[in-house]
């Protein structure tokens, strides 16, 4: 069984964070990750950097930038991921555009994947249909989980749909918004968030965008598996040592 | 059937096009592809385009005969004089259509990118018209390069927003504006200038546009006693003056469709905007078209003296045009188009747009037989340039 959807079987709220690779420096991807893991992080979303990055706010367009400075490519990433079963056990998943992906070719982009390791990915720009009728067969063949999002706005016929097609979670995007962009949760959040939970849906629902701290982590994991942390956490890198990494962790975890 | 070189009912031409977007901009793209094509029959549609068009815009547009032109190339040159439109250009005659399309959709607020402020003013302008709010966004390079369209667009009411990310042009304009439409679902319309973007933005875009082929052909008709010339030339950025110069000609073989690319200083200097020879098959703004990249897939920065050309990628119907050898593609450098645009100037007493000089300049790639019927499309008129002329020909 793939580990996530191992790890969605365990009875807890699952706190996963996503961070650029290459950013702050080229080669932190991996100190990262042994960070992430060894504070309790339950799953990790590493992004691969984009030149134009559509769905992200300010903050990630930031992180991305920098790190195709600093030479961050899709061959160095899984240079960089060679060995991360050696030190890493917990689910890893990697978050990117279609394009880069489509240039390497998909394929042999998946099949990468899984000699790494990698369990699984996030394609804001592949819609379900397209991943349906020309990748599905791809990604199955290498063991691999595609996520897709659903937001406030999106039909209960869709998410229907895009139950069917997944096969580990639902990536719940909080608010029509871009990445970083609304801090808290109000009560349109908390009646979208239930309304999904009361569907039923086969596959859990993790919340993504406007999680940020213990509150809006607790927020929404009410009434979902779980939440990813993406720019609140950039934003602790642009601040703070890697070395410190389980205290950003810990003032979202320990209650 | 005949063979088709338009778009299927997927939504893409040939291999190109598609509608590659996050799902949080799905709601918004599917409401506009389930309804474009029905508002756009609809008689009332119909009746206040065509009336915008002729009493506002200023259409049709002349076709006219360039005797001197023709005479110095030794072939029988038309102009379709898309720079008489108002607002100097043929960007508006997709910009009154949009702008409808977003009142019948019940959208109050709209938003466009722009790169040398051309689409920009012609959103502004309607939206001046319709009294809708306007956000405009537009890389801040651009707007320190292209002061007076900025000033134009604030006068006309509405709010010019610089695009602070990436190369801080127009792609990054494009970016923001998506940007800005994820954050604004419901009440906003995403006025694309060019027949670029996720389905139905090219068929809806070029639809728009097409109205400069309608009337080529009767206006030839007139003129020449047939409606198809022997060639159309257009230039290409996104290629939306394109798409309208070509469409009614598409699926007629005989006629030749010609375009033209920014070569910038030489297509292999590294300072160029040539996609057809410089792209590869990727994804851009939503749609699977030729845009340039790195071997990694990043989208690179492209180069023109034309800001309007100034475009990483080409719409998905130009992809489908240039790869299946329907059209021919040529590459002007800036050098041959300000010479081109200076020629024009001063055998017809026309200062055309740098974009249009493009065109203009494929006289100096190829020889057409002097019984050729030649149609080029003078998109846009060269008031907005006057300061690159005088900085290139030190005026």
């Amino acid at each position: 069984m793939n580990r996530i959807n191992k790890k969605l079987q365990e009875a807890k709220k699952l706190l996963s964070i996503y961070f650029t690779a290459g950013y702050p420096n080229l080669n932190d991807t991996v100190s990262i990750l042994q960070r992430l893991e060894k504070s309790g992080v339950d799953m990790v979303e590493i992004g691969l950097p984009f030149s134009d990055p559509l769905a992200d706010g300010p903050t990630i367009q930031a992180s991305s930038t920098e790190a195709l400075k600093h030479g961050m490519t899709t061959k160095t990433l899984f240079n960089q991921l060679k060995d991360i079963r050696k030190t890493v056990s917990i689910p890893l998943l990697i978050m990117g555009y279609f394009n880069p992906i489509l240039q390497y070719g998909v394929d042999a982009f998946c099949q990468e994947c899984q000699n790494i390791g990698i369990d699984g990915l996030i394609i804001p720009d592949l819609p379900v249909n397209v991943y349906n009728e020309h990748y599905r067969k791809t990604f199955e063949k290498y063991g691999l989980v595609n996520v897709f999002l659903i937001t406030p706005q999106t039909s209960e016929e869709r998410i229907r749909f895009i139950d069917s097609v997944s096969n580990g979670f639902i990536y719940m995007v909080s608010s029509a918004s871009t990445t970083g962009a609304k801090t808290g949760f109000g009560q349109e959040q908390t009646a979208y968030f239930k309304r999904i939970a009361n569907m039923n849906l086969n596959h859990p629902q993790i919340v993504g965008f406007g999680i940020s701290n213990q509150e809006t982590f607790c927020q929404a994991t009410q009434n979902a598996k779980g939440a990813i942390i993406g720019s609140a956490f950039i934003r602790f890198l642009d601040n703070n040592n890697i070395d410190d990494i389980k205290t950003f962790i810990n003032s979202i975890r320990n209650a | 059937m005949k063979k088709t070189y338009n778009i299927d009912n997927k939504g893409y031409y040939g291999e190109f096009g598609g509608a590659y977007i996050p799902e949080m901009l799905y709601p918004n793209v599917e409401e506009l592809r389930q309804n474009y094509l029905n508002i756009m029959a609809e008689t009332s549609f119909q009746d206040e385009f065509d009336q915008l068009l002729k009493d506002y815009v200023g259409r049709p547009s002349p076709l006219y005969f360039a005797k001197r032109l023709s005479e110095k190339h030794n072939t029988k040159v038309y102009l379709k004089r898309e720079d008489l439109n108002h607002t100097g250009a043929h960007k508006v005659n997709n910009t009154i259509g949009q702008i409808l399309m977003a009142k019948r959709l019940g959208k109050t607020r709209i938003i466009a990118e722009t790169g040398a402020g051309q689409h920009g003013v012609a959103t502004a302008t309607v939206c001046a018209l319709m009294g809708m709010e306007c956000i405009v966004y537009m890389g801040e390079i651009d707007i320190a390069r292209q002061a007076p369209n900025v000033a134009r667009m604030k006068m006309l009411g509405a709010e010019v927003r610089p695009a602070l990310s990436g190369s801080k042009t127009l792609k990054d304009a494009t970016n923001e504006a998506i940007r800005d439409w994820i954050n604004n679902p419901v009440k906003t319309h995403y006025i694309i200038g060019s027949a670029i973007g996720p389905h139905p933005y090219p068929d809806m875009v070029t639809r728009f546009q097409s109205i400069i082929s309608k009337e080529i052909k009767w206006q030839l008709n007139k003129k020449e006693g047939r409606e198809n010339p022997d060639f159309v030339v257009a230039c290409i950025g996104g290629g939306s003056n394109a798409a309208g110069t070509y469409y009614h000609f598409i699926d007629d073989e005989d006629v030749g469709i010609i375009a033209i690319e920014a070569a910038g200083k030489g297509i292999q200097s590294g300072e160029s905007a040539a996609t057809s020879v410089l792209g590869k098959e990727g994804i851009i703004h939503g749609c699977k078209t030729l845009l340039m990249q790195t071997s990694d897939g990043q989208i690179t920065e492209p180069y023109s003296i034309s800001a309007g050309l100034d475009y990483p990628g080409v719409g998905p119907l130009h992809s489908h045009l240039y790869t299946s050898g329907r059209a021919e593609f040529f590459s002007a450098t800036d050098d041959e188009a300000m010479a081109a645009g200076l020629e024009l100037t001063q055998l017809e007493g026309i200062i055309p747009a740098i974009e249009s000089s493009h065109a203009l300049a494929i006289f100096s790639h190829k020889t057409f037989k002097p019984d050729d019927i030649v149609v080029i499309s003078l998109s846009g008129r060269g008031d907005k340039d006057l300061q690159n002329y005088i900085d290139y020909f030190n005026l």
